[in-house]
């Protein structure tokens, strides 16, 4: 990030006085309690025996459920091993046995902090394979409550990043800028979490009257909220010491991973879907993506800062371009007719009662379909034989190749860096084990 | 209640659950003091995880009910809070917690995953933390508002309220059924 | 979108590669031989011209009744030159046993514990394979079309839940 470019031989003319990033030299007794900081073999003490911790899945700071045994050496992590399946639902078989619109609510759970997100992905898989196009209000509609759920998702991961390092006042205040923005969508949606917005052919309702002033002084408040986290968090100096060269990853290695979304910009890889391959209305709508450079944790944490940023520019550029119109097609084959139709013509009621029993007919075929989510690239792969259920639905799920890579990143690294590390690729146990 | 016409007359009183009036200021006091500071386990596993962390912030607030710490070792724990989806691979460890907690214990089921297997009736979920440890309320919701968490708060107060509460219990430990293997 | 990838494929590859299509909304895919697929996708990593130094996605579906039974399905892309490829592995029953891909991207691994874990495809050079959701107790592949949905192997035994008293009275609701 750009805060490292000013100054003159690497000094940061904001940092805190006394710390790495003011000129400070190395303090005397660092590094001692490094297994390898020592300066020859009289100096070293006695070796100890590994220690085997298991940081079982019931646990404050495993984000939910996931088990590591580590092996330590005195503080530091020699090896690490993940055990996960904890939350597995079985999305995937359950989604087999119901009818396409029937599994929006199963989406919804997936990352469960932006529901939208994913309710998005999969109706775009789906319209894929039927070929048809939404309209364009509900383009934005979709794009607009995707971007309140982005926001949601990244004000989680902050206010618990700030929890899990001991600030609990940026969890008090990320948690009520998030609750601000789920009375918005509880209007529009009517589910604070588990939206089940989006319906393939468009969205269920429209924004209600006078919603769009309210949700741009509910963003004006979110932004102050988000500038005081700022303040708190970004030049403190225990949490840049905390964040700043740990859980670090190279471009090379993240792309080997598999790392997309905000943790591979964090590297230095500048992709983006909504960039790259613009869907909805990303294309007409004016947003910068940033990148970082060093892809330790604190990059990654500044990337969500900033894509809080970006994510208000985007919400508001919607607000000013959209316009009155439809929300759903017209096409009675996959949306529902509307109620006078449905009680007055033969049509509507033999629509509404195929649409009802057996389900949207989605062509036989296969497509694989990808969107932005708030965690990185989220993609469904799916499969229909031309009935009214999902023969497969193949999830790639953002946050499984970060947690993959976690005994990776944390190599040699201290026991207490895990935590900071296991924050900042936000591991949403719903995705990741599906 | 139509039952009321088979019941005998409501005077007659059971020896070993009458009460004195020492033991019942006791009982109610000890009531009201462990209703008011429960301290709560929270096995946070998926979505309701989300709603569990609203209640316990700023805006709907848990601690205005005394339940305001969480407590990550079962030890020193009273309420388990089990928030969220319970897998067949997570149910052990469901169990070892639950049996770790010392008594007096209460348990919430949060969520309908927890309270009957929500909408995942599949090969890999527990149907209702149930089947697995006893459950005091179930806090129907997927997620439930906050402020239904606290309607099942208060009704487990009341509930507290009105157990019988001892100082010193001499009483035989409930036992789950099985050993902690899993062996019937 | 990615002609020319499949174009060079084709190339590079006669015998080993057929039937390339393009399906829905111009993805491009292409049909592998199953001995092949660590070579293929290996000239997909380090030929400059693809660049597909990004982790796949990989999973597979059960077409029950079909023969071969499985496929394999790996939605490569790269971020230099943004060009995405399926390439689709067919996998009967009989011979279960695919070459790894982890020799390639490092991040291939869990996807590669995953079909193993719900569909029972093995992977040949694998370094850890082991189930990665379910239990290890557990019997069988559950994604498989022939798993009954609701085929419970509960690990502690279930308690019969007698009813919960819902009626009228202090500890009730009305």
């Amino acid at each position: 990030m750009a805060t490292e470019s000013h100054g003159m031989g690497g000094l940061d003319p904001q940092a805190t006085p006394g710390s790495r990033g003011a000129g400070e030299h190395d303090r005397p007794f660092e590094g001692q309690h490094h297994a390898r900081g020592y300066e020859g073999p009289l100096d070293a003490p006695l070796r100890g025996k590994q220690m085997v911790v298991n940081l079982g899945p019931s646990h404050p700071a495993m984000h939910g459920v996931t088990r590591a045994v580590v092996a330590l050496e005195g503080e530091t992590i020699v090896e690490m091993k993940l055990d996960i399946g904890f939350l597995h639902r079985g999305f995937e078989k359950s989604c087999e046995n119901l009818t396409w619109g029937q599994a929006f609510p199963y989406t919804d759970r997936l990352n469960y902090v932006s529901a939208i997100l994913n309710n998005v992905g999969y109706a775009l898989a789906v319209e894929k394979l039927c070929k048809i196009d939404v309209p364009l209000r509900s383009k934005y509609l979709r794009v607009v409550t995707g971007e309140l759920h982005r926001i949601c998702d990244h004000l989680t991961l902050v206010a618990a990043m700030g929890l899990e390092l001991g600030a609990m006042t940026v969890f008090l205040y990320g948690v009520e800028a998030r609750d601000l923005l789920y009375d918005r969508l509880t209007e529009i949606c009517g589910a604070r979490l588990t939206s089940n917005y989006v319906r393939v052919g468009g969205v269920s309702r429209d924004a209600p009257e006078g919603w769009t002033e309210k949700t741009l002084q509910t963003l004006a408040r979110v932004a102050e909220l988000r500038e005081t986290i700022d303040k708190l968090l970004t030049r403190n100096r225990i949490f840049m010491d905390r964040t700043k060269g740990t859980g670090v990853i190279s471009r090379e290695d993240a792309l080997d991973f598999g790392f997309t979304g905000p943790c591979l910009r964090a590297t230095g890889e500048p992709y983006d879907v909504r960039k790259a391959a613009p869907y909805l209305v990303y294309d007409r709508i004016d947003f910068d993506i940033p990148v970082g450079s060093k892809g330790d944790n604190y990059d990654r944490f500044l990337m969500r800062m900033e894509e809080l940023r970006q994510s208000e520019r985007i919400v508001k550029q919607c607000f000013q371009q959209m316009e009155p119109g439809d929300i759903v097609i017209e096409d009675f084959r996959f949306v529902l007719p509307p109620k006078p139709l449905v009680y007055g013509t033969i049509e509507g009621v033999m629509a509404h009662f195929k649409l009802i029993m057996e389900g949207i007919k989605v062509p036989p075929g296969e497509a694989y379909s990808y969107t932005e989510a708030a965690n990185g690239e989220l993609g469904f792969y799916v499969v229909s034989d031309g009935g009214g259920r999902p023969y497969k639905l193949g999830l790639r799920a953002p946050g499984w190749p970060m947690l993959a890579a976690i005994p990776h990143m944390t190599k040699g690294a201290l026991l207490s860096d895990l935590v900071p590390t296991y924050d900042s690729i936000n591991m949403i146990g719903g995705e990741v084990e599906q | 209640m139509a039952s009321d016409l088979e019941v005998a007359p409501a005077i007659a009183t059971r020896r070993e659950e009458a009460t004195g009036f020492f033991q019942r200021m006791v009982s109610k006091g000890l009531g009201w003091a462990r209703k008011n500071s429960l301290w709560q386990y929270p096995f946070v596993t998926a979505c309701c995880g989300m709603e569990y962390m609203s209640v316990s912030s700023a805006r709907y607030d848990i601690a205005r009910f005394g339940a305001e710490v969480p407590r990550f070792s079962p030890r020193q724990a009273d309420l388990l809070l089990v928030v969220g989806t319970v897998n067949c691979k997570q149910a052990p460890i469901l169990k070892r917690v639950y049996e770790q907690m010392s008594e007096p214990k209460w348990v919430i089921a949060f969520g309908v995953c927890a309270s009957s297997g929500g909408f995942y009736d599949n090969y890999a979920t527990v149907q209702g933390i149930d089947h697995v440890i006893p459950v005091d309320v179930y806090v129907p919701g997927c997620p439930p508002r906050p402020e239904q968490v606290l309607d099942g708060l208060m009704l487990l107060q009341r509930k507290i309220a009105n157990q019988q509460h001892k100082l010193i219990d001499r009483g035989a430990l409930p036992v789950l059924g099985g050993d902690h293997k899993g062996r019937p | 979108m990615s002609k020319a990838v499949i174009e060079a494929l084709a190339a590079r590859f006669p015998g080993d590669v057929y039937e390339p299509y393009e399906g829905v909304g111009g993805d491009d895919a292409i049909f592998v031989r199953k001995s092949e697929i660590a070579r293929v996708c290996k000239f997909l990593k380090t030929e400059p011209a693809m660049a597909f130094h990004m982790a796949p996605y990989i999973t597979a579906v059960d077409y029950l009744g079909l023969e071969p039974r499985f496929e394999i399905v790996y939605n490569l892309l790269s971020t230099t030159q943004n060009h995405r490829v399926r390439l689709r592995v067919k996998v009967s029953e009989s011979d279960l046993e695919v070459p790894t891909v982890t020799g390639v991207w490092r991040g291939a691994d869990w996807f590669e514990r995953y079909c193993l874990d719900m569909y029972g495809i093995r992977f040949k050079g694998h370094p850890d394979p082991r189930r990665l959701l379910m239990y290890d107790e557990f019997v069988g592949h559950p994604l498989r079309k022939d798993y009954p949905l609701r085929g419970r192997q509960p690990l502690v035994p279930e308690r019969d839940i007698q009813d919960i008293y819902r009626g009228p009275g202090p500890d009730g609701r009305d």
